[in-house]
This record gives structure tokens, C-alpha cells and sequence, in this order.
């Protein structure tokens, strides 16, 4: 049977799973849609602003799941954690506030985005979309920093359990934010840009009669993927010091590294929480020191450094982080290959990106890596962080809701998540996929609901269609 | 100490009053997105599809702005009066809960029936689900609102709510009394009313204008009645509500506003003067919510708790109002914008 507090955790837990997806899309598409519109402002491609058009679309859809489930959100936060909340609010409350703004920004402008293609100068309307994309980088900035600032807690004392001396700025600019941000910013770039392209290089390597289209798709979202992914290995080294600096027993957690001394670089295994063994694993002997202090021999604290009840739950810390990496380096290392071929194809040798077959499948396996890796990387934080909600302040199990029965509301939630998420993938299906993969022509935006857009999409004639 | 209800303006009223006022336009732009919903539902007739795609167009572009007005009040909230905000998430924690699955079936049964090109039976489902969630998910906001209006989720010591029994602390303060339902039906009739009013307006056709001012006046009514229902049983629950609605020169001044709105838009609607019956409504939703906000003035969790008591440290509020400030300056003209390209009537730009 399990206790409510793990209730509201595993509510907490599925909620943001959920909502990360749409907000890491909300802060992805917007990118790859204003490049396309961008470079169809510049060679008046159709197929590019067929593009724009097709991912404002999906980016819509998107958005709005992530608006409700954010709004489901910002009540569970006091439904669930109603202790939190009391303490935490006055001191962390302001970078929701912002975020709030940036937000509404973004669903204003998107509004226009969609809506205002032929009731605006060109311009505008691109102009339009640049202010999407950066609200959602700056909305998504705004959280991380919550978020961050339960890792750093900062901006505030605790007396005889009530928070004084509140200083919000202190609180908001807190130790772990800046890494926090880059990696997570970083993140959504990669893991929808591959995504993405995932999903065009499908239609590549199946074969599809709107070559030109899907190659453009491509090319922009691999623009966007490559760069980020190869850039996150760097983010993801200054992250680990950064935790290595302010919460040792995650660090420890998520390295696997058991007893304080040298440590070793920990592959694989599964922790023994009593014994703080590990079984299967292999180590590579004083890599970890190395990567930390430069020093193989260097001693850096284990999960022993603090008794049984402050330690996270090991086992999923440590195989939550191997995942994130895995992914994170396997994402790199085809970024490192493709900005290579890349590099080539300039040079006047080998064929383009997505006239590589071989390529093309390697992008397909990838496709999920970025949000898998997203994920994991999410559970690494959150899992890594308890027995805190606050670190070394408020215990999880102090802040939890005392409203009995939350597995009742877990159920529900559930249930709710569950639906929304395959009405979310059948709607995508029916409306993107699917008329992206077969044979139906590629000016068939009749099927959106905007009066003012039908003419002038369907009016495109299909010159680069016929080029392929 | 001085008496609390004296009006001495700080800054936690402030931040109290800034809310109200995000609630105002929550109420006027989201509020009539779910009156919208709710005439979806009762569409009938020959013309019932041009109804609903009225309807539809009417909400389409601005909806997902609309919802963040509520998603403001609550994080003004928890930043300025936290302790308020965990009080009401536990004591609330049911209505409060209904009201969310209420928002998301909405807001996505919207999306997905908007986007979804076929017309066919998945498409109706999602129009269902739409309406029906358009039409719960208002009366349980006012539930809430009228729980605490009507003081039945006070602040109590720690020990008093250990003590009570799950149906007596979380289901009977909302649920078992009337006028938490009273403010909850007011609340529908006013969405309802809101849209059918602005509906007039954006309607294509005569046929569809005398549809929904027809309703519009038929809402009015309703509205009416549950607005004096809703009085009644408010002085007879309590008694320190009665006071406040009222109380003074300027209770019953608010009275007075409100029902000339009313009048008005009655009026108006009669004398097919659309546009001044859209801007009659807006302003008896709005002199309605002011009138409770007043009601419950200086008190934020009646019937002992006042704004005052529970904000959050100055700083806090202060750095708050900054950042509400630096925002509204980017979002007034961002909204303006939307509206203008949106809302008026001017031929519509043309590309090249």
C-alpha cells in the first residue's frame, strides 16, 4: 500500500513528466518555425512556407496541452505541497510571476503567429514568431530557476521554522541557476531539433513525393539540433561540478560513487542501499576524481557522507543519470559526425546530410534520445534532491498536503495525463504525419480552421516539388 | 491597533486589488470563452452548426492568451499571501481538483476539436466534452469563490483541523450549503450572459444576431434572479456578508451601478444596439466582482483574516508590483496589438 506522500509524489512526478514535453516544445518549435519563415522571407520557397506554416501548426497543438497541463501545475503546487508553498512562496514566488508574463507573451504572439498570416506585413509576422521563441526561452528560464533555487536555496533565513529576512532577487539569482538554465535551455533545443528531424528523415528514408519539402524540414531542424547537442556535453560537465560544489550526496548519487575516497568512474550496476556495494558494474578507478579535481587520487565525498535518511533513493538517481548521458553523448557523437559531413559536403566531397541513407536511419534511432535524455535528466534532479524539498531545509515529507485519499486524485490525474496523451499523439498522427508521409498534396492547409489562410496557401504552386 | 476596516490603502491591498483586477479581465475574456461553451452545448435548431462555428471562430484566436489571467491570481497568490494560498489548496483541495480536470478536458477538447479537420464523430465527441466541461467547470469556480466569500473555510488553529473528520473539513464547507452553489450558478449565468452578449456583436448574420440576443436577454434574466437568490442567501448564512453588501453610501452606490448596466444592456439589446450591449455587460460582470471584492473588503479569508495580516514581507510585494509593472508595460501594448489586428473590422492586409 503505498502512503500518500508517495502519492504526491508519483502525481508530482507524472505532471511535470507530462508538461516538460509541451514546454520543451514551446521553447524548440518556435525556433525551427521562425527559420523556416525566415529563409522563405529571403528565396520566396513555397515549400519553406508551407514548413512554417505545418510547425506553427503542430507547435499550436503542442502549446496548448502544455498551457492546461501548466495551469494544472501551478494549483498542484499548493494542492500537493501546501507547506511548501507557505515558506517558499514570498521567497521564490517572483520568478513565477515573470514567467507568468513571459508565458502570456508567448500565447499572444503565438496567437498572432497563427492566426495573422495574411492580416500583417511580413515582416511583422516574422517578428511576431521571434518574440514567441524568445518568451518561451525566457518562460522556461524563469521555472529552471525555481526549480534551482530548491537545489540552492538562497534569499531568505529560517528561525524557529518561519522563513525572515526575505530577499527574493538573492533567491531568484541563486548559485544553481545559471548552469541549470543553460543545460535545461540546451535541452529542449536538442531534444526537439532531433525529434524533428527524426521525423522528417522518415519520410526521407520511406520515400516520399515531397522530397524537397521533408530535405528542408530537415536541414532546418538538424540547424537547430546539431549545434545544441554538441554544446550539451560541456553544459552537462559544468552542471555535474556545480552539484559536485553544493549537493555532494546527489553527485555521489548519481555517479554511483558509494564511500567517500578517490572515485571511480561508475558504468552501469545497480546500488545495494544497505551495503553500498555495487553489483554489476564496471569502474574505471579514479576517473571521477579526475574529471572533478584533475587529480585521479583526489577523495571526494560518497553517499556515506550522510546517515541513511538524508540520502536519495539510489538505484533510480544512478540509473536515471547513465540514461541522460547515454543519450547526451550518443546525441553528440552523431552531431560530431554530421557536422563533419557537413563540413565535407562544403569542401566539395560526399553527398548532403539527408541524401545520406545511413545518416538518415542514424537520425531516426535518435529521434527520442533528446526527450529521453530530458527525462531522465529531470528525475536525476528532482530524485536526487530528497529527502529535501528544499535542500537541507524542508523535508518532502514535511510539505505534503495533510487532505487524505490522494490516491484518489493520483488515479484521476492519471487517467487524465494518459488520455490527453494519446489524444495528443493521434491528433499529431492524423494532422502532421500523416498528411507529411503520403502522397496528398502539399498545399492541403484546407484542413486548418483559419479562413484567411486558405487562400493564400493553396494558391502555391509546387515548383520545388518539381525539382525533385 | 487600528480597525481593520478602516480603508487605509497599503500595499498588500494593493496586490489585493491587482488581483481582482486580473480576475476582471479572466472573467470578461476567459469567463465568456466558457459561455461560449456553454451555448455550444445548448445550440439548436436548423442553423446549429452555423452556431457552434460562430461560437468557435469567436474563441479561436485569443483563447490560450485568456486562461493565464487565472493562472496570474494564483501565482499573486502564493508569492504575496502564501499563506492564504495553502490554506485554501488544502481546505479546497476538492472543488479545486474538479475544477482542474473541468480546465483541462476544456482547453483540450477545444484544441483538438479546432484542429481536427474531419467532420465526424471524433470530431462531435471533442465538441461534447467541450461544452459539457464549459459548463461545470464555472460553477465550480464560483463554489470556491462563494466558500470563501461566504467565510465557510476559515483559518483555524492547526490542532482544530487535525481533529475534524475528512466530510467535515474538506466536502461540507463548500459542498453543503447553498450559497457556494448560489455564487457558483451566478457565475455560469454571468459567463453565459457575457457571451451571448459579445456574440451578438460578432455575429455574421441577422439570423444568428436575434439567436443570440435572444439569449443574451434570456441570460440577463437568469441572471438577474440568481444575483437576488444569491443575496438572500447570503444575509441569511451570514451575516457579516449582509453587512458588507450593504453597508454604506458605497454598497449600495455599487448596487446602483450594477443594476443601471443591467438596465442598459436590457435596453440596448432591445433597441438592437449591439455594441453598447456588449459594453453594458462587461461592465455589470465587472461592477458584480468589484461588488464582491467590496463585500469582502479588508478581509482576504473571512470571516478573520485580512489582506493585511496575510501578505507576504514587504519586499516581497514590493519587487512583485516591479515585476507586474515591467510586465503589463510589455503585455498592454502586446494586447492591444492582438485585438487590433483580431477584433476590428478593418480589410484585412494583403500579401503580395
Amino acid at each position: 500500500m503505498m502512503s500518500d506522500l508517495m502519492f504526491a509524489r508519483s502525481q508530482m512526478a507524472m505532471s511535470l513528466a507530462f508538461h516538460i514535453v509541451f514546454a520543451v516544445v514551446g521553447i524548440g518549435m518556435p525556433a525551427l518555425m521562425v527559420i523556416a519563415e525566415w529563409r522563405w522571407l529571403r528565396t520566396r520557397d513555397p515549400v519553406l512556407l508551407e514548413l512554417a506554416k505545418r510547425w506553427a501548426k503542430g507547435t499550436a497543438i503542442l502549446f496548448a496541452v502544455g498551457a492546461v497541463s501548466g495551469t494544472v501545475l501551478s494549483f498542484e503546487l499548493g494542492l500537493l505541497w501546501p507547506t511548501f508553498m507557505e515558506h517558499a512562496g514570498a521567497v521564490i514566488g517572483m520568478p513565477f510571476s515573470l514567467e507568468g508574463f513571459a508565458f502570456f507573451t508567448e500565447a499572444i504572439f503565438l496567437g498572432i503567429y497563427l492566426y495573422a498570416w495574411k492580416r500583417i506585413p511580413p515582416r511583422a509576422h516574422l517578428a511576431a514568431g521571434v518574440v514567441v521563441a524568445v518568451s518561451g526561452a525566457l518562460s522556461g528560464a524563469f521555472v529552471v530557476c525555481a526549480n534551482a533555487w530548491m537545489n540552492a536555496p538562497a534569499g531568505f533565513d529560517m528561525v524557529d521554522g518561519v522563513v525572515t529576512n526575505v530577499d527574493p532577487l538573492a533567491a531568484m539569482f541563486n548559485r544553481a541557476a545559471q548552469a541549470q538554465i543553460v543545460h535545461m535551455t540546451l535541452a529542449a533545443f536538442a531534444a526537439t531539433g532531433f525529434a524533428v528531424a527524426g521525423i522528417h528523415a522518415l519520410a526521407l528514408w520511406r520515400g516520399t513525393p515531397h522530397r524537397a519539402f521533408h530535405r528542408a524540414a530537415l536541414q532546418i531542424a538538424l540547424t537547430i539540433g546539431l549545434p545544441t547537442a554538441l554544446l550539451q556535453p560541456l553544459s552537462g560537465d559544468w552542471s555535474a561540478r556545480d552539484v559536485a560544489a553544493r549537493q555532494p550526496v546527489k553527485l555521489a548519487a548519481m555517479e554511483g560513487h558509494l564511500k567517500t575516497g578517490p572515485a571511480a568512474f561508475v558504468i552501469g550496476g545497480w546500488p545495494n542501499e544497505a551495503t553500498l556495494e555495487h553489483r554489476g558494474a564496471v569502474e574505471i578507478p579514479g576517473a571521477l576524481s579526475f574529471l572533478l579535481h584533475g587529480d585521479p587520487t583526489a577523495v571526494v565525498p560518497g553517499v556515506d557522507s550522510v546517515p541513511p535518511e538524508d540520502r536519495p533513493p539510489l538505484g533510480i538517481v544512478h540509473v536515471a543519470f547513465q540514461i541522460m548521458v547515454a543519450c547526451g553523448s550518443m546525441m553528440a557523437a552523431l552531431s560530431l559526425f554530421g557536422v563533419w559531413r557537413w563540413w565535407q559536403r562544403r569542401r566539395g566531397r560526399g553527398v548532403a546530410l539527408p541524401d545520406d541513407r545511413r545518416f538518415l536511419l542514424a537520425i531516426i534511432g535518435a529521434a527520442p534520445m533528446g526527450f529521453i535524455a530530458l527525462e531522465a535528466g529531470w528525475t536525476v534532479t528532482e530524485v536526487g534532491r530528497q529527502p529535501w524539498i528544499v535542500q537541507d531545509i524542508l523535508r518532502t515529507a514535511d510539505a505534503v498536503t495533510p487532505v487524505p485519499g490522494l490516491g484518489v486524485t493520483f488515479a484521476l490525474f492519471t487517467a487524465l495525463y494518459i488520455g490527453l496523451a494519446i489524444a495528443v499523439v493521434f491528433l499529431l498522427w492524423r494532422q502532421i504525419l500523416k498528411t507529411g508521409i503520403t502522397p496528398t498534396p502539399i498545399d492541403r492547409t484546407g484542413e486548418l480552421p483559419i479562413p484567411s489562410m486558405l487562400s493564400g496557401a493553396s494558391a502555391v504552386p509546387h515548383r520545388s516539388d518539381a525539382q525533385t | 491597533m487600528s480597525d481593520p476596516t478602516q480603508l487605509t490603502w497599503t500595499l498588500p491591498h494593493v496586490v489585493a486589488g491587482v488581483m481582482v483586477l486580473s480576475l476582471n479581465a479572466y472573467v470578461l475574456l476567459g469567463g465568456a470563452d466558457f459561455g461560449g461553451g456553454v451555448w455550444d452545448l445548448f445550440a439548436r435548431g436548423k442553423d446549429r452548426d452555423q452556431q457552434r462555428a460562430l461560437i468557435a471562430e469567436a474563441i479561436g484566436p485569443i483563447w490560450e492568451a485568456n486562461h493565464v489571467w487565472l493562472i496570474l491570481v494564483v501565482v499573486l497568490l502564493f508569492t504575496c499571501f502564501p499563506k492564504a494560498f495553502a490554506h485554501l489548496a488544502t481546505e479546497l483541495h476538492v472543488p479545486i481538483t474538479i475544477m482542474l480536470v473541468g480546465v483541462v478536458l476544456r482547453g483540450s477538447a477545444f484544441t483538438f476539436r479546432t484542429y481536427d479537420s474531419q467532420k465526424d464523430a471524433v470530431q462531435r465527441r471533442w465538441g461534447r466534452i467541450f461544452s459539457v466541461a464549459s459548463l461545470l467547470t464555472p460553477i465550480i469556480l464560483g463554489v470556491c469563490v462563494g466558500a470563501v466569500a461566504g467565510g465557510t473555510v476559515p483559518m483555524r488553529a492547526r490542532q482544530a483541523f487535525t481533529e475534524m473528520p475528512f466530510r467535515e473539513r474538506f466536502i461540507d464547507p463548500w459542498f453543503a450549503s447553498p450559497f457556494p452553489w448560489a455564487v457558483g450558478l451566478l457565475t455560469l449565468m454571468l459567463f453565459a450572459f457575457l457571451a451571448a452578449s459579445y456574440l451578438t456583436v460578432e455575429a455574421p448574420d441577422d439570423s444568428l444576431r436575434d439567436i443570440f440576443r435572444r439569449r443574451a436577454v434570456q441570460s440577463q434574466l437568469a441572471l438577474v434572479v440568481t444575483a437576488t437568490v444569491t443575496l438572500v442567501l447570503g444575509s441569511a448564512n451570514d451575516p457579516l456578508l449582509f453587512e458588507g453588501l450593504t453597508k454604506g453610501k458605497a454598497a449600495l452606490a455599487m448596487h446602483g451601478v450594477t443594476a443601471l448596466a443591467a438596465a442598459t444592456s436590457l435596453w440596448a439589446l432591445s433597441v438592437r444596439r449591439f455594441q453598447l450591449a456588449r459594453l453594458a455587460a462587461a461592465a455589470q460582470a465587472s461592477f458584480i466582482l468589484w461588488g464582491w471584492a467590496w463585500t469582502q473588503f479588508p478581509w482576504l479569508l473571512p470571516p478573520d483574516r485580512t489582506i493585511t495580516s496575510l501578505a507576504a514581507p514587504r519586499i516581497t510585494l514590493q519587487l512583485t508590483l516591479g515585476a507586474l509593472a515591467i510586465g503589463t508595460a510589455i503585455l498592454l501594448p502586446s494586447f492591444l496589438y492582438l485585438f487590433r489586428v483580431f477584433k476590428s473590422g478593418e480589410t484585412a492586409f494583403e500579401q503580395d
